[in-house]
C-alpha cells in the first residue's frame, strides 16, 4: 500500500529520460516527437545514426530547436524554429497524415498522462481542468510502428501514472509499445508490462511499488546505462 | 475562371455575411493568413464558425474572441491541458459562450480534403475506442474496424501563400503549405494572402502548390509575424 506522504526514489531528470528514449531509436529510422519532454529527444541523437525527425506540420528531416534568427514558415509542430538536414523535404498536412497513419513513421516518442496494462495510451485530455487538445498524438498512436511513452513515472500528488484500466479519456487503445520514465523502461507485450531496466539506484521492487498495474519482473534486469 | 485583385485585407473580406462557416490555413505561425484573420475583427461579422488547426498559439484567431464574434470552432488544438494562461477563447468556451468541436489533425484534413473533392467521407483507424467516436458510425469491412468521418467544408476560406500570379497560382515557402493547399479546395469564396503578386509565368508552373483554379481573391500585404512562446 502507498502511504499518502511516501515519494518515490529519485530517478532521472526530464533531459536524461529523453536521452533514455534516444537511445531506443534504430539508426536511419523515421521519428515523430511529441510536444514536451519529447522533443528534447531530438538533442540527444548521434547525427552519424541518420535519424529523420518528422514534423506533423509538414516536414522531414529536421535536426532540432534553431538558434537563429526565427523564421515564422520554419517551425516544428510545438511552434518551434528548428533547424533542417541536408536532404529533408516540405509536404501540406494531407502528405503528413498519410505518412503518419500510412506506416511510414518507424517509431513516435510521445508524452503521457497514462498508459494502462494493455497498452492503452491517455495523453490528450486532463479532467481536473476539463479539458484538453488532441493535436496529431490519436493519429500517431495509431500509425507509428512504434509508439514510445516518455513521462513520469507518477503525478506529482504520488499516484501511479502506469495503471491497470485508464481513467482519463483515452488517446488510443493498445497502442504503446515501450514506456520510458524517470525510473523504469516498461515493455509493453500481450502478455503484460515487463520491467526491462531501472533507473540507476532504483529497484525493481520500489518500480513495482511506484506502478499501479502488474509488473512482470523478470529474474534479471538491467540498470540503464546513460 | 478569373481571380480578383484587392487593395487591402479589408476590402477582401468586406463582403463575407455574418454566420457563415471560415476555413482558416496555417499551423501556429506558419502559413497563417493574419492579415485577414485582422481584417475579419475590423469588419466585424459575426456568429462565425472557424476551422483551424489551432486557435490560442500566438495565432490572431483567438482576436476574433475579443468581440465574441466566433461563436463555433472546429480545431485541433484549443484548450490546454496543462500552463497557466488561458486563450480568448478557452475564457469564451468555459463561459459557455462559444462551442468547440475537437477533431484529430489527421482526420480534419481529410474531412477537408474529401469535402473539397467530391468524396462522401473518409474510413479511419483513428479515434477508435475514445470520445472522439461518440456518436459516429463505425464500419466493419474485411474484418477491420473503421470509423467513418463526414465531409467538411466551408463557405470561405482564408490562406497565406508566398506568393500568386495573376492567374490565382499559388506558391508557398518553407512548412508554409500545411492546411493551406487542402482548405484551398473546400470553400465556396477564397482569398489569399500573398507577400508578392507577379505576373503569370513568373511561377515555374511545377512550383504551384495550389493552382489558380481554387483562387477568388488575391490580396498582397506584408506578412504579420507572429510566434507561440508555450
Amino acid at each position: 500500500m502507498i502511504m499518502p506522504d511516501a515519494r518515490p526514489p529519485n530517478g532521472l531528470s526530464r533531459e536524461l529520460i529523453a536521452l533514455r528514449a534516444a537511445r531506443e531509436l534504430e539508426p536511419g529510422s523515421v521519428v515523430n516527437l511529441g510536444i514536451g519532454l519529447p522533443t528534447l529527444v531530438a538533442g540527444f541523437v548521434e547525427p552519424a545514426d541518420g535519424i529523420l525527425f518528422q514534423a506533423e506540420n509538414g516536414i522531414l528531416g529536421y535536426s532540432g530547436i534553431s538558434e537563429s534568427d526565427f523564421d515564422s514558415d520554419l517551425i516544428n509542430a510545438g511552434g518551434q524554429p528548428v533547424d533542417l538536414v541536408a536532404g529533408a523535404s516540405f509536404f501540406d498536412t494531407a502528405d503528413s497524415f498519410a505518412m503518419i497513419r500510412g506506416g511510414h513513421i518507424d517509431a513516435a516518442v510521445l508524452g503521457g498522462l497514462q498508459v494502462s496494462a494493455a497498452g492503452d495510451l491517455a495523453n490528450w485530455y486532463v479532467p481536473a481542468r476539463g479539458g484538453g487538445s488532441v493535436g496529431g498524438a490519436m493519429d500517431l498512436a495509431v500509425g507509428a510502428r512504434k509508439l514510445i511513452i516518455a513521462m513520469a513515472h507518477v503525478t506529482r500528488d504520488g499516484e501511479p501514472r502506469i495503471v491497470e484500466v485508464c481513467d482519463y479519456p483515452l488517446t488510443a487503445e493498445r497502442c504503446v509499445d515501450v514506456i520510458i520514465t524517470d525510473l523504469a523502461v516498461i515493455d509493453v507485450s500481450a502478455s503484460g508490462l515487463s520491467l526491462r531496466e531501472t533507473a540507476p539506484g532504483v529497484s525493481p521492487q520500489e518500480v513495482a511499488r511506484w506502478t499501479g498495474a502488474p509488473l512482470i519482473i523478470p529474474p534479471v534486469v538491467a540498470e540503464m546505462s546513460l | 475562371m478569373s481571380v480578383e485583385v484587392f487593395d487591402s485585407p479589408a476590402a477582401a473580406v468586406a463582403d463575407i455575411p455574418d454566420g457563415v462557416t471560415i476555413l482558416v490555413g496555417g499551423f501556429v505561425s506558419a502559413g497563417t493568413p493574419s492579415n485577414l484573420i485582422l481584417a475579419l475583427k475590423q469588419t466585424g461579422q459575426s456568429g462565425l464558425t472557424a476551422v483551424a488547426n489551432n486557435i490560442g498559439l500566438g495565432d490572431l484567431l483567438d482576436e476574433l474572441c475579443e468581440d465574441r464574434q466566433l461563436t463555433r470552432v472546429i480545431a485541433t488544438f484549443a484548450i490546454r491541458a496543462s500552463g497557466t494562461r488561458s486563450s480568448r477563447f478557452e475564457e469564451l468556451y468555459r463561459a459557455g459562450e462559444a462551442e468547440l468541436e475537437l477533431v484529430p489533425q489527421g482526420t480534419l484534413i481529410e474531412r477537408l480534403r474529401a469535402g473539397g473533392a467530391g468524396l462522401g467521407g473518409v474510413l479511419t483507424k483513428t479515434g477508435l475506442g475514445t470520445m472522439m467516436a461518440e456518436g459516429k458510425q463505425t464500419l466493419e469491412l474485411d474484418g477491420e474496424r473503421w470509423l467513418l468521418e463526414r465531409p467538411l467544408r466551408g463557405d470561405v476560406a482564408l490562406l497565406k501563400a508566398w506568393r500568386a500570379d495573376r492567374q490565382g497560382n499559388l506558391q508557398y515557402r518553407l512548412a508554409g503549405l500545411n492546411f493551406n493547399p487542402v482548405m484551398a479546395t473546400a470553400a465556396d469564396l477564397v482569398i489569399a494572402e500573398v507577400e508578392e503578386i507577379v505576373e503569370a509565368g513568373v511561377i515555374p508552373p511545377d512550383q504551384v502548390g495550389t493552382p489558380g483554379v481554387y483562387v477568388d481573391r488575391l490580396v498582397r500585404c506584408a506578412p504579420i509575424p507572429v510566434r507561440w512562446d508555450g
